[in-house]
């Protein structure tokens, strides 16, 4: 008989079962519960978007395309690129089109980290930074980040996380789950801590498009001397609610967007045609579309933080993405017990803090991706459960 | 006001809680604002999307284009008020083009548009012609479909 704990590498063994799942499968078997446990938009693909791909597939455009994407894709990228963030990357040689964003940071790290090398990553975070960094044979470095700094980055964090083996740093803001962002002045003072570095920054700003007040998204690569350094990964997903057509992308300098593309054409060829098509669309004519979702999280955001302070819930105000990241230390639970124990009594699914790495513990996270009345239902047996509890 | 408005318009059970918290404003402001724009008729009034083929009851629906000779001083005004007034009539718009009103009516019978036609509209001294056209099946009214499908997936995908 075959031996698949030796067939299968001990990285992949090693990384944990999700630590989530049984909320979902609590969800299954509950038809009145409320999920707000998922990252993902609520509103359906704009339709001119959804035609564009129909119109693909009517057109008969089947086939594979280059392996770095559409040229009129990366095109619009690299416009795209250059009006929001003031940043200028060749379309034929600086730009690859992936699946999802998650794609771009599984390229830009599985092609830099050595094994022994050090991957810093700020949490609490996305949950997939320290197994693709595992799974490379690499260190991750977990940085706890801290609700009174509104879980940014500090320079005094990053510097004392930093040793001869740090290869890169993870910067995922506007940040999943905590709503956190890191602004010009935050990012200026990491740039300082890197510059007279040899270390790479992989920012993952795929809810770049998701921040609230007058303030938009900065992309560290905009900071002097960062350019140089910094893979900057985003996508559709969040910005156009295109989450199932699987369409990222990644930016770079051409030295290392060169070596990436080899990695990209051997393990993916080349992404969805069909969304390819749709993404042009999103990015010719999606703007109106950004700011209409845009303004419609920004209501919901405010009535769910409203919501949860006059429960008595302490939350900082978060300023990207469409998350909140509530403590509730108050209750004197930790996070598994406090979210399992809501599931069962109230059917509102919300996901632990201790999910999102070290730092994590004490929260829960809520994503408000949903119904203002399934929102305002939600912050009632809320309310309920820390009363009765 | 404008943000109010949208959001008022999207979804009228919103409570003003709600609407403070989503505005930004206190919930006094919005209890005002609601209140001055209802009373200087901004805001006309709050209804339900009923699609009534989910019931028992029996409804037809109808678009009724009509060519209306404007009368002196009066243009199409009081042409239109002698049509809407009918309570029967759901919509009544004055249009550009080849008609010049759109009245569109909800009975329960075909007998019952028929004979709104016949008796009550084409009587109208100013009313020069109509056309009927029934409405077969709405899929979309205000922003909001009919019939939409709920799909469930098993399992999940964490993000």
């Amino acid at each position: 008989m075959i031996d698949y704990s030796t067939v299968l590498n001990q990285r992949i063994q090693a990384v944990p079962p999700s630590a989530i799942r049984k909320f979902f499968d609590i969800l299954e078997e509950m038809p009145d519960a409320i999920s707000l446990g998922i990252g993902e938009p609520d509103f359906v693909t704009p339709w001119h978007i959804r035609n564009a791909g129909i119109r693909s597939l009517e057109k008969g455009r089947t086939k594979y395309t280059p392996n770095r994407g559409l040229s009129e894709l990366r095109r619009q990228i690299s416009f795209y690129m250059n009006r929001r963030f003031h940043l200028s990357y060749d379309p034929m040689s600086q730009i690859i089109v992936t699946v999802g964003g998650s794609e771009g940071l599984d390229l830009a790290l599985r092609c830099c980290i050595e094994p022994g090398d050090e991957v810093i990553i700020p949490t609490p975070s996305f949950v997939c930074y320290g197994p693709l960094t595992s799974m490379s044979l690499g260190t991750p470095v977990f940085v706890e980040t801290k609700a009174e700094n509104e879980f940014r980055l500090t320079a005094e964090e990053l510097k004392a996380a930093i040793t001869p083996k740090t290869k890169a740093l993870v910067l995922p803001y506007p940040c999943n789950p905590t709503g956190g962002i890191m602004e010009r002045s935050d990012l200026e003072a990491i740039a300082e801590v890197l510059e007279s570095r040899n270390i790479l920054v992989i920012s993952d700003e795929i809810y770049a498009e998701l921040t609230y007040g007058d303030e938009h998204h900065v992309s560290i690569a905009e900071i002097p001397g960062m350019y140089e350094r910094t893979i900057v990964v985003n996508g559709f997903s969040k910005a156009y609610s295109m989450t199932g057509w699987r369409m990222g992308y990644l930016c770079g300098p051409r030295e290392l967007v060169s070596q990436i593309i080899k990695l990209h054409q051997y393990g993916i060829m080349s992404a969805p045609t069909m969304s390819q098509y749709a993404a042009i669309e999103a990015m010719q004519y999606g703007d109106e579309d950004i700011a209409a979702m845009r303004e419609e999280y920004d209501g919901r955001r405010r009535f769910l933080l409203d919501g949860f302070r006059s429960i008595g819930l302490e939350c900082f105000e978060p300023k990207g993405a469409f998350y909140m990241f509530p403590s509730i230390q108050s209750t004197g639970m930790d996070s598994d017990t406090f979210c399992t124990k809501f599931l069962e009594a109230e059917h509102v699914a919300v996901i632990p803090g201790s999910a999102f790495g070290p730092g994590g513990e004490g929260f829960f996270r809520a994503c408000y991706a949903a119904s203002i009345h399934d929102l305002s239902t939600a912050l009632e047996r809320m309310e309920h459960f820390i009363k009765h509890r | 006001m404008e943000q109010l408005l949208r959001l008022i318009e999207a979804d009228c059970t919103l409570t003003h809680k709600q609407l403070a918290a989503m505005t930004g404003a206190s919930e006094e402001k919005v209890d005002a604002e609601v209140k001055r724009l209802e009373e200087n008729g901004t805001i006309v009034g709050y209804k339900a999307v009923v699609d009534w083929d989910k019931t028992e009851r029996e409804a037809v629906t109808a678009l009724i284009e009509v060519k209306v000779e404007p009368q002196l001083g009066d243009g199409f005004d009081r042409v239109a008020e002698r049509i809407y007034q009918y309570e029967e009539v759901e919509s009544c718009y004055l249009m550009s083009g080849d008609f010049d009103m759109t009245v569109i009516i909800s009975g329960r019978t075909l007998r019952e548009v028929a004979n709104f036609v016949t008796q009550k509209l084409s009587t109208i001294d100013a009313v020069q012609s109509t056309a009927t056209h029934f409405i077969l099946k709405k899929y979309k009214e205000n922003h909001l479909i009919f019939n939409k499908e709920k799909e469930k997936e098993e399992g999940f995908c964490f993000v």
